[in-house]
């Protein structure tokens, strides 16, 4: 607990938003999820978040800058497919984030995909998708429609 | 690192009756302990990719508390054998 309002008060302090700021510029908005009282209210509002937005990425870093490998193996495969309005949320910017999303998911590593509120899997499962044309499929479920496609259509 | 390939790749056989087994360590490529496996088992058969590595995490559920980064490819033994072909 102590930690919590440790971690509250620097945030006041830095003047950094406690709520959820989102910075929309076009290309992605990311969402900075502190204050949280408790554990079970993390896996409550982890529930809301996958559900708020069609394509939702947890990853390490945000999608202007990775850091990490896999990550940003995610980013690109969608900005492939021409999803540039997606959430992303960066575990490095609180651990609790990082831990409650593998609890929630059940799944151990980051970055994890979401699409509709469901868990689709992190960057193997995303790249094999995409390799095999899945993800076309899955984007045009969500209504989207995969810019891989024009791409296709321009070559013919 | 008390997780190792060897440790890993006997897990696998062990309980998804893995008939082939690749366990990369690529844990110089990264910062911490990491792992790159291919699994091909009978197991997989008629099971989305999803479930597949949920059946592979779950195997290794402990020493995944303890690995940075892991990269899984799970394969049936037909898929295996045709992508062996090509």
């Amino acid at each position: 607990m102590n930690n919590l309002f440790r971690s509250a008060a620097r945030c006041l302090r830095s003047g950094s938003a406690v709520c959820v700021p989102r910075q929309t510029d076009g290309r992605s908005q990311w969402a900075s999820v502190r204050l949280l009282c408790s554990a079970a209210d993390l896996q409550k509002n982890l529930g809301e978040m996958v559900k708020k937005d069609k394509v939702v990425v947890f990853m390490k870093g945000t999608p202007a800058q990775p850091m990490c490998g896999f990550s940003n193996a995610v980013v690109q495969i969608l900005r492939m497919h021409g999803v540039d309005n997606y959430a992303a949320y960066n575990v490095l910017e609180d651990q609790d984030l990082r831990q409650g999303v593998k609890d929630f998911s059940n799944w151990p590593t980051i970055p994890q995909v979401y699409f509709n509120g469901e868990f689709v899997g992190g960057c193997d499962i995303l790249l094999q998708m995409h390799q095999n044309g899945d993800l076309v499929e899955e984007l045009k479920k969500l209504g989207i429609r995969s810019a891989v496609l024009d791409a296709e259509k321009e070559s013919k | 690192m008390s997780v190792t390939a060897d440790h890993i790749r006997d897990r696998l056989i062990k309980e998804l009756a893995a008939v082939h087994v690749e366990v990369e360590d690529t844990s110089p490529n990264r910062c911490a302990a990491s792992f790159k496996v291919l699994v091909v088992s009978p197991q997989f058969e008629n099971k989305p990719l999803l479930q597949r590595h949920r059946m592979v995490n779950a195997c290794l559920a402990e020493e995944l508390k303890e690995i940075h980064a892991f990269e899984q490819k799970t394969l049936t033994p037909e898929q295996w054998k045709k992508q062996n072909s090509q």
